[in-house]
């Protein structure tokens, strides 16, 4: 079988803040693979966002070991945790994240801001107008975040998130600001974009978004309850046959239209 | 870790418009930069235009020009170097311009306080100078109207004077188109015929006399009514500016042997070549500029303590975008740098339009009569060093914000609100 690409390893996670100790992730195993499409669900104070900021290389674990692609993250420094996320993890927010000032194109640009191999301007600019090809916005690259809509300007992000070709799209609670309709729509992308190969890892804390992943993780009190496909997550099994649907509509309506 | 252009050239663009987007707030901000680099580039302006002016003046005539005063010794007891024996003899001058190859000229001049009188004006206790026809070259100034002196003036002490433009009006002496040359003054109670008529000097630079009006009469004829206190130089033209340190020595030596000085005297007279007279000004110059400098050095950090302030706002507006900017792969150097960036964009901006303001000035100045400003203007090197100062305060008041914001937790500057 397949290396995995994420493979966490009794990760523990202490805070302190004044006196109070706090234990957010008690000893956390999890392998995720090449390919996969993962939910990580919680409520509030079990541990997810934590597992969501050690994942993404924003926080390293107390102790425990993280190997990320073969390399052991889990012990690397700010600055090549730094080089990690601008080259392996792109991350999508609740909240979008854009530069209000900016451009959609220089929004999805921003990431090579931050890389030594850039390219040229010509370059960076096609790469840019590709990923945002990839999220069906290219024709509004000159648009700048309060002329989109909510759908949009998370499509933007997500066209940032996936720029470098990221080895996992992080999501943390992408739809939370979106009605329905545009829920369904930037999950029919996720799912696309995993059809193309791209790890995904979404924090929800909805079922109905969970149930577009094909494999669940439940968390609780800083440990993992549960680790299930879809179907079989008891909250999350039937959301998963509408999920299914609306999956297989959103492509045929795709394919139609190609 | 290794930054390519682009994000160099992004970073300069963002912050450009991150000026751009809080114009009225940039501009206060940078107000302290401007000023102070405008008023510092007003007064380098002017001492600029003023030491050009003053060292044309000076060379113009002066290379050659040396000064021989009397000159008690510091130190020396003043039994054996009365007032008496230091005091200049116009014995000495003829013994100058006989033993010294290098001299070509030379005038005694005495100032002897006398009431003068015109026709219709009164001047009392005005200062009339003695002098010898070789005054004109020495001080290179010639006569505008009228005839210089002669050595027959001085030989026969002919009751004869010339006057500057400033006594003619001042004596009101200039009748019907006369220029005042032809007309009688009366110089202690005698009659003095005016010969000729010299150029007012320029107003002293520091300190207005109250009248410029100047009366020069033969030696011959000053000597004559001398008596207890006066006050004699003399002035010496060289025979080229090449040779006016010889002259110098020259006039040093002939003093010395002519006063009878022992080896281990101390000189009891000062010969002073003009050339000191610039290295004085210079240096008052440069005196002048670093007061300046202190105070702009003062506005400076003012405008630095705001530019922090504004910078610390900022970081704290924008924790979520550098929240945003670490997630994407900012290092904290990355971060640091575009903060310093920004600082450094605005103090340079603001330095530039407190050059184009201090320009502005310089050239306000040179329109100024009489000020002797024509040539004020703003040096190459003034503008690299105020350029070079702004930049310096946006690093250094830039660089705590810009800690700040490299040392900000990701997480956490995600989650602000």
């Amino acid at each position: 079988m397949e290396e995995p690409i994420i493979q966490l390893r009794s990760i523990t996670k202490v805070y302190r803040v004044g006196v109070e100790t706090i234990h957010a992730l008690r000893g956390v195993d999890l392998d995720i693979g090449r390919n996969e499409m993962v939910a990580i669900m919680g409520s509030s104070g079990s541990g997810k966002s934590t597992l969501m900021n050690t994942l993404g290389c924003l926080d390293r674990p107390s102790t425990g070991e993280y190997v990320l692609g073969g390399k052991l993250v889990s012990a690397m420094k700010a600055d090549e945790l730094a080089l990690v996320r601008n080259e392996e993890i792109g991350f999508v927010f609740q909240s979008f994240e854009l530069l209000p000032r900016q451009t959609a194109l220089e929004n999805v640009e921003l990431p090579l801001l931050y890389s030594a191999t850039g390219g040229s301007a010509s370059a960076r600019r096609r790469r840019a107008l590709e990923a945002l090809q990839r999220v069906g916005l290219g024709k509004r690259v000159d648009h700048r975040p309060n002329q989109l809509s909510g759908g949009q300007k998370q499509r933007v992000a997500i066209a940032r998130a996936i720029l470098n070709n990221p080895r996992i799209l992080m999501a943390d609670e992408p739809t939370g600001n979106l009605d329905s309709a545009t829920t369904t729509e930037i999950l029919a992308l996720f799912t696309a974009l995993n059809h193309g190969g791209q790890t995904i890892i979404i924090v929800t804390h909805e079922n109905d978004v969970a149930a577009h992943c094909r494999r669940v993780v439940r968390l609780r009190d800083g440990r993992i309850l549960s680790d299930l496909p879809a179907e079989e997550d008891a909250e999350v099994a039937p959301y998963v046959a509408g999920a299914r649907e609306t999956q297989r509509a959103q492509l045929e309506a795709q394919g139609a239209a190609a | 870790m290794k930054l390519s252009g682009f994000f160099f050239l992004k970073s300069v663009s963002m912050a450009l418009s991150q000026i751009w987007a809080n114009k009225a707030r940039s501009f206060l901000t940078a107000l302290g930069i401007i000023v102070g680099v405008a008023s510092v580039t007003a007064v380098i302006a002017a001492l600029t235009g003023l030491k050009a002016k003053v060292l044309s003046e000076f060379e113009s005539v002066g290379a050659a020009r040396l000064y021989v005063f009397p000159n008690r010794p510091d130190n020396a007891p003043r039994t054996k170097f009365p007032w008496e024996k230091c005091r200049l003899n116009v014995n000495e001058a003829r013994a100058i311009m006989e033993q010294c190859p290098s001299v070509k000229g030379i005038s005694p001049i005495v100032d002897v306080p006398m009431s003068v009188e015109s026709d219709s004006e009164l001047i009392e206790g005005m200062s009339v100078s003695g002098i010898w026809p070789a005054w004109h070259d020495a001080v290179g100034r010639k006569v505008l109207r009228g005839r210089p002196f002669s050595a027959i003036d001085v030989d026969t002490a002919r009751q004869v004077a010339l006057v500057n433009q400033a006594a003619v009006d001042e004596l009101k002496l200039d009748r019907e188109g006369s220029g005042g040359v032809g007309e009688y003054v009366l110089l202690g109670g005698r009659r003095f015929l005016v010969v000729g008529v010299v150029e007012t000097l320029q107003a002293r630079m520091f300190g207005m006399n109250s009248s410029q009006a100047e009366i020069f009469v033969p030696f011959s004829v000053a000597e004559k009514v001398l008596s207890g206190w006066y006050f004699m130089q003399f002035v010496a033209l060289a025979r080229g500016p090449e040779v006016a340190e010889e002259a110098q020595a020259e006039i040093e030596y002939v003093m010395r042997r002519t006063r009878g000085l022992q080896p281990g005297d101390p000189d009891t007279f000062r010969v002073a070549a003009i050339d000191q007279y610039i290295n004085q000004f210079k240096s008052m110059a440069a005196g002048v500029t670093a007061i300046a400098g202190g105070i702009v050095g003062i506005s400076l950090l003012v405008g630095g303590i705001g530019i922090m302030n504004i910078m610390l706002v900022s970081v704290s507006e924008r924790t979520r975008e550098i929240g945003l900017r670490k997630a994407v792969g900012a290092t904290s150097t990355a971060i640091l740098l575009q903060f310093l960036l920004e600082a450094v964009t605005l103090t340079v901006l603001g330095g530039m339009v407190g050059l184009v303001i201090g320009k502005a000035m310089a050239i306000g100045l040179t329109l100024i009569p009489g000020a002797n400003l024509e040539k004020a203007d703003v040096p190459i090197w003034a503008i690299a060093v105020s350029l070079v100062f702004s930049a310096g305060v946006g690093v250094a008041f830039g660089m705590f914000p810009a800690i700040k914001a490299s040392r900000l937790d990701p997480i956490e500057a995600l989650r602000h609100e």
